[in-house]
């Protein structure tokens, strides 16, 4: 099912895409800022997202995605730069927009006094064409919680519903804002499979997230950022495959001396990039692997786990963006 | 989990009509009312019992021969309060606090749809106060109209005006512990200071004075006004209460936040 689909306007059907409305992009943010007071809480943040991919914004707590997602969203107005999304300038257009986009915040904004079906039934009269609510429900799994008031339902069946919320208007674009946050393992499972399954249909999707997994698993590309920042963007393949040079990774004690490591005949690099998990780079790592368990055995160390190979994304995002805790 | 896909539909979608959308968002608003037990409480019980309490009182002056012309227009003002105040207030600060407001800054629904829906809302459960409280009236004391209906209907929508703006905006400006707490402290004070059960000449004459300026007295005194034969026009009671609810219709728009 080809993306075009979705743009009625004249000027998308052979014309190459503008400068200024490029309708080949879901989403555009260029040269985008956002200050407050002398913090730049984004920091010229420029990137793309195609229609009908899966995109991921990726970042420690406080990068800037909630920032940028809300901007998208119409909350908030750039202080540098502009943002368009669907074509359209999401304050100024956003009586049009809001039509078009589905949105789930990180807060679930559900009234605590209705139930889930009636949450959905008001958040469908907004529309002009909406899902039918007992087969969002089902889809969603919150079918036996129907007439469950959502001040009675858990933090993973809230965040259901907020999915069903903005799935109900039939969005060609769907904003998330942390989606799995505090899922189970399964919920968190059909929510990928219902963010697949959006995609398949031609639906874009940009969300943010801190698991690696998700982004790694989900995401057709994941942009890194931190400090408002954007550090990396491509395929979660490239992006781990430009770390995989040769990296021996082990699991130990925390706090060995990352010198002693590096100074390994065949090491180049070594660093301990969170406690107790260890990352060394060679050229030769036959040769590292014999001179790494000989120090370990000269040191009376025990390993827990090792490998060699490809870094994963969480390595590359914690090189990127550092090993201290955030707020 | 059930498998099925959903239904795709990739031809743009708009927003409902306007007209719809107020409607269906004046039913879930009507709703939300009713499941608030504290809201049917001090909107619709609490006035009848007020009214039928002191009625049965030996306390109250006897306007036209009977204390239910002294008390019937001071329980409507109250009951506006109720409804404006308390309820709208508390309820905006609660969904503010549980982030509906700003999920509903993204949706279709545009704000002046969801304050028309509100206001709709509020004059619906007021229609329901007034013939509650008349229906009482005519029933159990023989009560009979009187006096200007076209001053009472003004003083009902200006009180309307000034105690919904006075909730939103103490729901802008304050957390929603504060703004439950304190709409409820006002209620009480404007129970007490309204006029509309004790007389204000009964009070001490400062309090007396400074009560005058307040909206509470000022809705009462147009109501009382309005509700009896012959009664002199309330011109310092109407141009309090205009104040009060441009001030707070200010204070409203100013401090009010989606967020």
């Amino acid at each position: 099912m080809s993306a075009d689909t979705q743009t009625t306007t004249t000027k998308a059907s052979a014309q190459p895409p503008t400068r200024e409305d490029n309708d080949a992009e879901a989403i555009v943010v260029d040269g985008f800022s956002k200050i407050y007071g002398s913090q730049r809480v984004v920091d010229h943040l420029s990137f793309s997202v195609h229609r009908g991919e899966i995109f991921a914004l990726l970042g420690p707590n406080g990068a800037g995605k909630t920032t940028t997602v809300e901007t998208l969203e119409g909350y908030r107005a750039p202080d540098e730069g502009h943002v368009r999304v669907l074509g359209c300038d999401p304050i100024r257009e956003g009586g049009a927009l809001e039509a078009r986009i589905g949105v789930m915040l990180q807060q679930d904004g559900l009234y605590p006094a209705l139930t889930a079906r009636e949450v959905l039934r008001l958040f469908a009269g907004y529309f002009a064409r909406a899902q039918p609510v007992d087969e969002l429900l089902a889809r969603v799994g919150l079918s036996a919680a129907a007439k469950t008031r959502c001040r009675r339902l858990s933090g993973g069946q809230k965040r259901r519903l907020a999915l069903a919320v903005a799935l109900i208007g039939n969005p060609a674009l769907v904003f998330m804002d942390e989606p799995t946050a505090g899922m189970d393992p399964q919920a968190r499972l059909t929510t990928w499979e219902i963010i697949r399954d959006l995609k398949s249909r031609g639906v874009t999707i940009l969300l943010t997230t801190h698991l690696m997994d998700e982004a790694e698993r989900l995401a057709d590309r994941v942009a890194i950022i931190d400090h408002g920042r954007l550090l990396a963007l491509d395929t979660p393949a490239q992006l781990t495959g430009t770390q995989t040079a040769n990296i021996v990774r082990f699991v130990a004690p925390a706090g060995l001396d990352c010198a002693q490591l590096a100074a390994l005949a065949s090491a180049q690099k070594a660093e301990e990039i969170r406690p107790g998990s260890y990352l060394i780079e060679s050229e030769q790592i036959a040769a590292l692997l014999a001179e790494l368990t000989a120090w370990l055995r000269d040191q009376n160390i025990t390993l827990s786990e090792l490998r060699v190979g490809n870094g994963s994304l969480e390595d590359l995002f914690l090189r990127l963006t550092g090993t201290e805790v955030r707020d | 989990m059930a498998t099925e896909t959903l239904k795709t539909d990739l031809t743009p979608n708009k927003a409902a009509s306007l007209a719809r959308q107020i409607a269906v968002q004046t039913r879930y608003e009507l709703l939300l009312t009713l499941r608030r037990g504290e809201n049917i409480l001090i909107t619709l019980i609490v006035p009848v019992l007020l009214l039928i309490f002191f009625t049965s009182l030996n306390i109250v002056p006897a306007v036209n021969g009977g204390a239910i012309n002294f008390l019937l227009p001071g329980i409507l003002a109250l009951a506006i309060m109720a409804a404006g105040m308390v309820n709208l207030g508390i309820a905006t600060a609660y969904e503010r606090y549980y982030g509906v407001l700003k999920r509903l800054g993204s949706s279709p629904l545009p704000r002046s749809g969801l304050i028309s829906a509100k206001v709709i809302s509020i004059l619906i459960l007021e229609v329901v106060q007034v013939i509650l409280l008349i229906g009482v009236a005519i029933l159990f004391y023989h009560w009979q109209a009187a006096g200007s209906l076209w001053l009472t209907m003004l003083a009902l929508a200006l009180g309307t005006v000034a105690f919904a703006a006075l909730g939103l905006a103490m729901a802008g400006a304050l957390r929603a512990e504060v703004t439950l707490a304190g709409a409820n402290a006002l209620f009480l004070l404007f129970v007490l200071l309204g006029g509309g059960i004790l007389p204000l000449n009964h009070l001490p004459a400062p309090l007396a004075a400074a009560a005058q300026l307040l909206p509470a007295a000022a809705l009462t005194q147009l109501l009382q006004a309005g509700m009896t034969t012959g009664a002199t026009f309330p011109t310092f009671a109407l141009i309090v209460l205009i104040v009060w609810a441009v001030a707070a219709l200010l204070v409203a728009m100013r401090t009010f936040q989606w967020e």
